[in-house]
């Protein structure tokens, strides 16, 4: 049963995370630059749900915190495109390095 | 190969497909919907790791609420928009070796990582395990999440909304 090592899991975790945090980061519109944090956000449900069967204390908890994690996401996704779609109708643009009327 | 082996190799690769093709493509909504690929994987994975009703809400939310949501944002602002240029060059190249960097770190802390042993019982009624868990255990982080969920709804209605001076201006 065991074929697969933690291991595995945490390390395509990491290969996941690190391509939303290029997203995230590098990616001039707003709705990839979210799309990338909800990336980064699966790529950390990954590890809950991968330590609650091989961690230390193995348990139903690590999936229960993973839905709650999946809820607080969508729950971001929808306001992050309020924000987004408010943002359009003043400035008429959804690149992010043209949102910059904050900027001194 | 087991079979287990087998399947989580073409899992990952899927996942990691995906991303790599979201980074790489040009039409934003091309990029999102390769986006779908790798949530899709990442519900198949979480089957491996015995988490089924893991697996369903991943594929309800992420590959259906949160792609839908993501599509009408793009619909309703510029639905035809590409990424132009590549941007500014040293500044991907900035990001790029700090992430390499991160992965780095990570990934000697990680390699040496090895815990014994293994649930055996996740599998056995895991719907129902989580059912009474959520409802006996964690009541209190249950109901305050319906909270979020709430005020984040309504948050979302009052930014998007038009004022209505606004509309009158316009009038």
């Amino acid at each position: 049963m065991s074929a697969i090592p933690v291991n595995a899991y945490l390390l395509l975790a990491l290969v996941l995370f690190c391509i939303g945090l290029f997203g995230a980061l590098t990616k001039k519109n707003t709705v990839i630059v979210l799309i990338s944090i909800e990336l980064m956000l699966n790529a950390v449900n990954i590890n809950l749900v991968a330590f609650s069967k091989y961690g230390i204390n193995p348990g139903i908890t690590g999936q229960i915190f993973s839905l709650f994690t999946i809820t607080v996401a969508a729950a971001e996704a929808a306001v992050g495109l309020a924000i987004l779609i408010a943002l359009y109708r003043n400035r008429s643009t959804v690149q992010i390095d043209e949102m910059n009327t904050m900027k001194h | 190969m087991s079979g287990e082996l087998f399947a989580f190799l073409v899992l990952a690769l899927l996942a990691i497909l995906g991303g790599i093709l979201m980074l790489n493509l040009t039409k934003v909504i091309h990029m999102l919907l390769s986006l779908v690929l790798t949530f899709l994987a990442i519900a198949g994975l979480y089957v491996l790791l015995s988490a089924e009703f893991v697996a369903i809400a991943q594929v309800l939310i992420y590959s259906g609420a949160i792609t839908i949501i993501m599509i009408f944002g793009i619909m309703l602002t510029r639905h035809n928009d590409t990424q132009k240029t590549k941007g500014n060059r040293t500044r991907n190249m900035v990001v790029g070796a700090g992430v390499v960097l991160f992965f780095f770190t990570m990934y000697f802390s990680i390699n040496q990582v090895s815990f014994g042993d293994q649930a055996t019982s996740l599998h056995v009624e895991n719907t129902k395990q989580i059912g009474i868990e959520l409802y006996s255990k964690y009541i209190i982080p249950f109901e305050l999440m319906s909270v979020v969920l709430l005020v984040s709804l309504v948050g979302a209605i009052i930014l998007a909304k038009r004022d209505d001076e606004e509309e009158a201006e316009q009038k």
